[in-house]
């Protein structure tokens, strides 16, 4: 399944660093939050994989943009930031 | 403890360089090749491209819709690299580049990473007061400018295209390739007529 | 302890944009950083890993580059490229 540009997603808000040891790429500060795929930028092996030296399939990597005021209290309207996070992270709004 | 803990970091990558060169994994004659290659690599990479993009209406697309064959159109070898993006500053949004998890950083086409953008303030900072951050740099941004900020988390490595100076119409793209550093193209700094190249950027 | 986006312990501090020349430290192990990687011997995710590794006050203490030559000693170890007797013999000497 490919996200189309404008999608709103949800940064999944998982926690995998708290049951033992991982490398991830998605930002602690973008869990749980929502965003709007911008585009996908390509297929790249998981690092997740890579880390701990395990087969590692290629898996879509998106663009997505967040508005600063959804991520931070202090936030200001209009500043925006933009993240490289892996499809498996995204799950669609409701 | 590890035993690596408890080496000194000098000694201990001088004992892991016997270790390897004596496997045949790391000569020193590759660790010094490998060297004078990185070195090569410097801001003039980049700034030679935002230069070319600012004369050529075609380069620029290029360069903002594939980093790298950008890049290798001005025979900067990109072969085996993470994929360069870059990112137009304009239209009243300004790009930022950090990477919260690391130092992910464009080296190709600017060389090491510099000690700010590395630094736990500069990481921490960037997402949530970038303008703050930004002072830190002595750059003020228009009140209506937007501020996007790119977190460098994954496979991509991200220069920011600035924004060409008023002043430089006419100029050739050797002229204002030296206008341009290093923090411009990260969107710390703004490009500026009169700041001579290599000063703090 | 690496993902340090917006944390607030570090929100208060100043970044020091002053240049800062690499040592030959440095250099060295970077580049060996990256021979490692070009011969797949051990993938920038796996020195990622290695720093993440690191417990938090030594992170903190270590300068960018000591972080890089602990990770590759940890993971080297680890995956047997090299053993701790021969790492013991070298520094003995």
């Amino acid at each position: 399944m490919t996200l189309a540009p404008g999608c709103a997603v949800r940064v999944r808000d998982d926690w995998p660093e708290r049951r033992g040891p991982c490398h991830i790429r998605t930002p602690h500060y973008l869990r749980g939050h929502v965003g709007e795929v911008v585009r996908h930028l390509g297929d790249f092996a998981n690092p997740e994989d890579l880390a701990f030296g395990r087969p590692a399939p290629p898996r879509p990597l998106y663009h997505v943009r967040f508005q600063q005021t959804a991520l931070w209290p202090d936030g200001r309207a209009g500043d925006e930031l933009l993240v490289e996070i892996f499809a498996h992270w995204l799950e669609p709004t409701q | 403890m590890s035993l690596a803990a408890d080496i000194d970091s000098p000694r201990l990558l001088a004992a892991l360089l016997d270790v390897l060169a004596a496997k045949g994994i790391a000569a020193p004659e590759e660790i010094a090749a490998r060297i004078e290659i990185t070195d090569r690599a410097s801001p003039a990479l980049g700034a030679a491209m935002v230069a070319r993009a600012w004369t050529d209406p075609a380069y620029r697309a290029l360069l903002l819709a594939d980093g790298s064959r950008a890049a290798e159109a001005l025979g900067i070898t990109m072969r085996g690299l993470p994929p360069l993006g870059v990112l137009a500053n304009g239209d009243g949004v300004h790009h930022l580049v950090v990477c919260t998890l690391c130092s992910c950083y464009p080296r190709a086409v600017l060389g090491y990473p510099p000690f700010w953008f590395k630094s736990a303030g500069y990481r921490a900072r960037a997402v949530r007061d970038p303008r703050g951050l930004l002072a830190d740099f002595g750059t003020v941004l228009a009140p209506t400018t937007r501020i996007r900020v790119v977190d460098s988390t994954a496979d991509y490595r991200w220069m920011v295209l600035p924004e060409r100076p008023a002043g430089t119409e006419g100029w050739d793209a050797a002229r204002l390739a030296a206008l341009v550093r290093e923090g411009d193209m990260i969107g710390v700094t703004l490009v500026q007529v009169g700041v001579p190249t290599g000063s703090p950027s | 302890m690496h993902d340090i986006g917006g944390v607030p312990r570090f929100l208060c501090e100043p970044v020091d944009v002053s240049p800062h020349a690499l040592t030959g430290f440095d250099k060295q192990a970077d580049a060996l950083r990256q021979i490692l990687g070009a011969k797949g011997i051990m993938s920038v995710d796996e020195l990622r890993r290695g720093i993440e590794a690191i417990p938090e006050a030594e992170y903190h203490r270590l300068g960018y580059y000591q972080r890089w030559v602990r990770a590759m000693a940890e993971t080297l170890l680890r995956k047997g490229v090299l053993s701790e007797a021969e790492l013991r013999a070298a520094l003995a000497t």
